[in-house]
């Protein structure tokens, strides 16, 4: 039945638009100088109709549901339905569903079978009405978009304006989201804070986010220190960090100053493909090659080192960015102008020289920019770490430990049954508010510097 | 048979710095320059000019091996600095613009110091045994440049900074600063005032006394000023190449008149 709705606004669109704009090319054939050109005219009428019947179609869909369910619900006696608790109340919901698609398990009761049968019959009038509605929305406005073609009237400013305004609202729309899931962000965080002090969560060193499961356990207070978490986080950076810039820079460099165009030709798309590699095939690289080969090397040179550590996720994870790093020095080195490459080379450079002294200066913030947000990749980063880091928080820096970091350990503190009134679930959020804001300040530090950098070279 | 080959050059090449014998060059499938002979002598300001297209900017990138950045680029011929084949495979590129400098037809200056990018190439060959020395190298440079008095009080400013005609006697400076044997320079006068025009007019006058100084421009007059020889170029040919004074007045050739006169360009 939506489909029928879409096709209908398609049509009455379409048709909007084919009446206007005969019409005024009609005008026009009388003699009359029409202000705007008559497609404006067409294009007017479409706009007309096609965005308010859209709009209509789309809070039809949003508010059926729950419109139903409540008129559904009405009538059952209160005490099997409208006293229960929210839990409960879900499953009579799900299970009157359940029989209305045909699935009936055991013998249900009569007002649960009452109900269904209101159900169904309540989808079907919903949808024809709204196939109703939809109709007369769109003959109104077509009809109204019709009349209001004449010699005078500007259509083209009424179309630009709808379309300015639909416009302002895809870029508003991203806008309200940052700010709905911030905000959203925030809440739960404050909610977290009341059950655990900030300084506790801040400069606590104690990672045990367990909560008594039965309130007589003794053994279960739990404790939300997330400084291990963070400096897990740091350390991972860290090492992805050290492995990527350097290769990824020389990388960028090889490309850029010294490759054959027949090497570039083959390196670069395989530098795409190494980015486009999904970041789980990176993790269970890192689990079952990277870190079983590490310990065997250890092993061999005599020193212990745990099944996750933190230098295997790292390292993986320091691969994983090497085609980021790279292409964005690449980037930034060609953007530096072929006439600084010339200027050097006829003093009597050397292509090293005139790389290390006057193309890599030019570039260095185009790079450093890049170099940030690879940052904020990696400590962002979840399926690598979650597969090879570990999941007990240690407060410790040597890279062979394992580790684990904040956003392993939002999977894990969200895995599993969830409700949103203990501090265990709630640190999710507190932690996912730290990161986001640890983030934020970075990719606001790197966009700085690109922006920097696009001003020298325009 | 070093001596041979000196006393060889003492006969036939007189004063000859460059000489070109048989310059072909194309750009992938575009035949750029086509059989192109020519003598560059010391101490002496040879002026190529012809309409745009024609291949000057090509030649003289010829002369100090720039085409070989460009991939495309392959340049056919023989062409001799001192009697000695740039094109040899003894000969280091790097060495070679060591000697031919180059000024660019758009300003180019590193986005360094003004001071550094004067020194830079003084640096870079090791000319200055101290700061000292290398202050006096970057004054003398900027000096000769004309543009010292408007950079002295802030030689450690960035040198994209200035106006494009500061820019471009900055980039002079930078070149003469290495002390090449040969400077070569297109269209160096294109972004300046007549007034800095003048002056780096003056300045090529000057640098003749020591180099042989091979200048693009698309201004006749300039190339009557500054130059003792001039070459035509059309169409990739070098049309005709003699004394700039006979050139200008006397041309030999049907297709430098029509250029002189304004028919063709
Ligand atoms: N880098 C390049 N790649 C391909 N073709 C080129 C390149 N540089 C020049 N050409 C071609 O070579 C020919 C000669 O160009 P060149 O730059 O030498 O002309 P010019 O005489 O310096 O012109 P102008 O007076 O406009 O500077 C032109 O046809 C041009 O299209
Ligand atoms: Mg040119």
């Amino acid at each position: 039945m939506t489909t029928f709705a879409f096709a209908l606004l398609f049509a009455a669109s379409v048709f909007g638009y084919a009446w206007n704009r005969q019409a005024a090319s009609s005008l026009r054939n009388d003699g009359q100088r029409l202000h705007s050109l008559s497609g404006f005219h067409g294009l007017y009428s479409f706009l007309c109709v096609s965005i308010p019947v859209f709009v209509l179609i789309l809070v039809w869909l949003v508010f059926q549901g729950s419109v139903i369910d409540w008129l559904v619900t009405a009538p059952i006696a209160p005490e099997n339905y409208a006293t229960l608790e929210t839990g409960p109340k879900q499953l009579v919901l799900a299970e009157i569903k359940s029989i209305a698609g045909g699935r009936i398990f055991g013998t249900p009761e009569d007002w649960k079978l009452a109900a269904a049968e209101r159900l169904i019959q309540l989808r079907t009038m919903s949808a024809w009405l709204l196939l109703a509605a939809v109709f007369a929305l769109a003959v109104t406005q077509v009809l109204r978009a019709r009349r209001r073609v004449d010699a005078d009237f500007r259509a083209r400013q009424g179309a630009e304006r709808m379309i300015l305004g639909l416009i302002q609202f895809c870029a508003i729309f991203a806008v309200f989201v940052t700010v709905g899931i911030v905000f959203s962000l925030t809440f739960e965080t404050i909610k977290f804070f009341r059950m655990v002090p900030p300084l506790e969560f801040l400069f606590g060193l104690n990672w045990e986010p367990q909560i008594p499961i039965r309130a007589d356990q003794i053994a279960g207070a739990g404790a939300f220190g997330w400084l291990p978490v963070i400096v897990g986080t740091m350390v991972i950076t860290v090492i992805a960090i050290l492995v990527a810039v350097p290769t990824g820079l020389l990388t960028a460099i090889y490309l850029n100053e010294f490759a054959s165009s027949r090497a570039r030709a083959i390196i670069k798309p395989i530098l795409e493909i190494l980015s486009g590699i999904p970041t789980i095939v990176y993790g269970f690289f890192a689990v079952l090659v990277v870190a079983p080969a590490m310990r065997q090397f250890g092993a061999d040179l005599g020193i212990a080192i745990s099944p996750n550590t933190a230098l295997a996720a790292g390292s993986v994870m320091g691969v994983m960015l090497i085609p980021f790093i790279s292409s964005f020095a690449d980037d930034a080195l060609s953007a530096v102008p072929q006439s600084l490459r010339d200027g050097a080379l006829a003093l009597g450079a050397t292509r090293g020289e005139t790389m290390l002294s006057v193309l890599f200066p030019a570039a260095i913030p185009g790079i450093v920019g890049g170099v940030l947000l690879a940052v904020s990749r990696a400590i962002g980063e979840t399926m690598i770490v979650v597969m090879a880091a570990g999941l007990i928080a240690n407060m410790t820096l040597n890279p062979l430990d394992s580790v684990t970091t904040v956003t392993v350990q939002i999977v894990t503190l969200l895995i599993g049954d969830t409700s949103f009134d203990n501090p265990k679930t709630l640190a999710a959020f507190a932690l996912g508010m730290m990161l986001f804001l640890v983030t934020l300040v970075i990719n606001i530090f790197a966009l700085r510097i690109v922006r920097k950098y696009r001003e020298i070279y325009d | 048979m070093n001596d041979m080959t000196k006393v060889e050059r003492d006969l036939n090449m007189s004063d000859a710095k460059i000489e070109a014998r048989g310059v072909n060059l194309h750009y992938g499938t575009n035949h750029a320059l086509k059989d192109v002979s020519i003598e560059i002598a010391d101490r002496t300001v040879t002026s190529f000019i012809g309409p745009s297209g024609c291949g000057k900017s090509s030649f003289l990138r010829c002369l100090n091996r720039m085409n070989d950045t460009i991939d495309i680029c392959r340049v056919t011929g023989q062409i001799m600095l001192d009697g000695q084949d740039i094109n040899a495979a003894s000969v280091d590129p790097v060495q070679l613009r060591a000697q031919i400098g180059m000024v660019f037809q758009k300003p180019n200056p590193f986005p360094k110091s003004i001071y550094d990018n004067v020194a830079y190439g003084p640096k870079i060959h090791g000319l200055a045994k101290s700061k000292a020395d290398m202050d006096a190298i970057v004054e003398k440079a900027l000096r000769r440049a004309a543009i010292w008095d408007e950079v002295k009080d802030r030689l450690h400013e960035p040198g994209t900074g200035l106006s494009g005609g500061q820019q471009q006697r900055l980039c002079i400076a930078r070149a003469i600063a290495t002390e090449p044997e040969v400077l070569l320079m297109d269209e160096p006068c294109s972004a300046l005032d007549p007034i800095a025009t003048a002056q780096v007019e003056e300045l090529i006058d000057e640098l003749r006394r020591d180099y042989a100084v091979v200048i693009v421009t698309h201004s006749m007059q300039q190339a009557a000023r500054v130059s003792q020889k001039t070459a035509f170029f059309h169409l990739g040919h070098l049309v005709e190449f003699g004394d700039t004074g006979r050139l200008f007045t006397t041309p030999n050739d049907p297709r430098t008149e029509s250029y002189l006169t304004g028919r063709i360009g």
